[in-house]
């Protein structure tokens, strides 16, 4: 330390501290952790997207070797999935276990214990679910159909955003310059869900400790979301829990929302014994929340110069069967639904649509890289019908510093054309010597 | 079913474990030997980070029953080197920056080695060859591609 000089970090190449760990294998990830007398927990699932719950029977799971326990939704103090509650927003209508209606295929109704994984798995493939199958709906435009099969209890397919349908953006008048402008051009883009696929599952151990507190080891991105969910769930003060993390084997959002905790920890303190609950790849694939399938309408006013003088965005976002982070995700989509791009006139309506799907949530820019797709996929159809460089296109209406947004807000921070002039020398890209001049702090005269 | 005796080397050294009749090496590795740098990733032999030496040969370890593997000798990530005394693969990974979340990198260094022990000179194209059973996610392939070419060059 003493020879070491100041300012002396960037440029160097600095040893990774957990690298020496991981590629000797001596990293302890949640899964290799275990403890003497160690219960295994494994959910029961609902094998159909939509159906009323008639009954649970445990009496063939119950005479499983091993079995231990089981949990149902009356076990749980507080059964609502309560991540949204925690930023403020309702409704919190996911239950932790499902007791009256299951609403994604996967949908968990029941928790096995038993003092083996092999037990467990046995005793939950024995649990035997009388299920009423209802009708399910997997398209978000079918779902806001008149007839569609409602998926909420507030009865209707969408999210209620201050009194509206859909989260809007309104900024000019963009059907008026639309009716003005020299052409029309329109695209519909489609984006399918997409899990994470950590190649470590998410899973967790809650171990009760002698002074009556709860340790968990947990492979959660968001570690004290993770608590204060669990204490709200098992209504117990905060301090009765102690979460270790830190060690989490590839996440990209997919392990925000964890659910694991709650349950591992009140079958902890009912048993009196260490409890692991970690997710088979099925469940990692099929369960854990997704990012979330977007349909996305574009129609832009341009003129024949290749000015966009409107863009007005109709965008559905497929929630799944529950909320999580999408309603806050929609609200991102809103903001970025325009693009980078400075528009004079600008319309966006975004629905936050309730299906019988796996419910989506968080991941790498959940709400605006699935606007940004749909964009860029416009941005280069506009170029090919103008015949314009798509890179003059988008650099001409790259937002630059003291722009408003459509949402209101001045931009200050703009880095759009930098950007684009360093990638353009990167990827070995001619550019004229007018979108070589281009700076984000300068608009410039329209040649 | 009755559980019976299985005796094996485990990194040079012979161990002497009771499993029931289909209990995967990988289990008998991770639960009863504490050697818990074999990853399990999937349990159905799709992602590689379960991978281990029988006999030098690279092997997924979710899908042997540890019977199969009954007085051979079987190497696991903790047998290539440890933290304090790195293999130079494994420095290659930890200098080259080749892991990310870390949890495919005991497979791709066991995948590796057992490449660099028949062919201590492999081309790019056949490293990613070896590597195509092995999934990091994190998509950090190329860094993993750099440092068993580098590992191969110390070696040689």
């Amino acid at each position: 330390m003493s020879d070491a000089k100041p300012f002396d970090v960037i440029g160097r190449s600095h040893e990774r501290r957990e690298a020496r760990g991981h590629a000797t294998g001596s990293t302890l990830y949640v899964d290799d952790v275990s403890y003497p007398r160690m219960c295994h927990m494994k959910a029961v699932r609902s094998p159909v997207p939509h159906a009323r719950i008639r009954g649970v029977d445990f009496s063939e799971a119950e005479r499983v070797p091993g079995f231990v326990t089981h949990l149902t939704a009356d076990d749980v103090p507080k059964n609502v999935y309560t991540i949204l509650c925690l930023i403020g927003v309702e409704p919190d209508e996911e239950q932790v276990l499902a007791s009256e209606r299951v609403r994604y295929k996967g949908e968990p109704i029941a928790m096995v214990v038993a003092e083996t994984e092999e037990a467990a798995f046995e005793a939950a493939a024995k649990v035997k679910l009388d299920l009423e199958e209802l009708p399910a709906v997997f398209d978000v435009e079918e779902a806001l159909a008149p007839g569609a099969p409602i998926v909420t209890h507030w009865g209707s397919n969408y999210f209620v955003y201050e009194g509206h349908h859909c989260r809007r953006v309104r900024y000019g008048d963009a059907p008026a310059a639309r009716e003005q402008a020299d052409r029309v051009i329109t695209g519909r883009y489609q984006m399918s869900p997409i899990e994470h696929a950590p190649v470590e599952p998410t899973g967790c151990i809650a171990k009760p400790e002698a002074d009556g507190r709860v340790t968990v080891h947990t492979n959660t991105q968001a570690i004290f979301f993770s608590l204060d969910n669990t204490a709200i769930i098992l209504q117990v003060p905060p301090h009765k829990l102690r979460f270790v993390g830190g060690t989490v084997g590839g996440g990209f959002g997919g392990k925000v929302d964890v659910i694991v905790e709650p349950l591992a920890t009140l079958a902890a303190m009912r048993t009196g014994r260490p409890i692991k609950y970690v997710y088979t790849r099925q469940e990692e694939m099929q369960v854990s929340s997704t990012r979330s399938a977007n349909r996305i309408y574009i129609t832009d006013g341009i003129n024949d110069d290749g000015t966009i003088v409107s863009r007005e965005v109709t965008s559905y976002e497929d929630a799944g069967a529950y909320s999580r982070h999408t309603p806050y995700g929609c609200t991102k989509h809103a903001a970025n639904a325009a693009g980078p791009y400075t528009i004079p006139n600008v319309s966006i309506d975004v629905h936050c649509v309730y299906t019988n799907r796996t419910p989506s949530s968080a991941m790498r820019g959940f709400g605006v890289t699935e606007a940004s797709f749909a964009l860029e996929m416009q941005m280069d159809r506009i170029a090919r019908e103008l015949s314009i460089d798509p890179w003059e296109l988008r650099m001409r209406h790259a937002y630059r510093n003291g722009d408003e947004r459509p949402y209101r807000k001045t931009t200050e921070d703009a880095t759009l054309i930098e950007t684009m002039l360093a990638a353009a020398e990167l990827a070995g890209v001619e550019l004229s010597a007018d979108l070589r001049a281009m700076s984000s702090d300068d608009r410039g005269v329209p040649a | 079913m009755t559980a019976r005796a299985v005796g094996f080397a485990l990194n040079g050294e012979p161990v002497a474990v009771l499993a029931e009749p289909l209990t995967t090496l990988q289990s008998v590795l991770r639960e009863q030997l504490g050697m818990t740098g074999t990853k399990a990733g999937c349990r159905q032999g799709g992602c590689g980070t379960c991978t281990v030496h029988v006999d030098g040969e690279p092997t997924l370890s979710c899908l042997v029953p540890v019977e199969n593997v009954e007085d051979r000798a079987v190497t696991t990530i903790e047998g290539l080197g440890s933290p304090e005394e790195p293999s130079a693969l494994q420095a290659a990974f930890h200098e080259g920056f080749a892991t990310q979340c870390g949890f495919c990198s005991p497979g791709m260094v066991a995948i590796a080695s057992a490449l660099l022990e028949r062919n201590p000179d492999p081309s790019a194209e056949e490293i990613g060859e070896a590597l195509a059973g092995n999934v990091c996610r994190c998509t950090g392939i190329a860094p993993i591609v750099a440092a068993i070419e580098d590992a191969a060059e110390r070696m040689r």
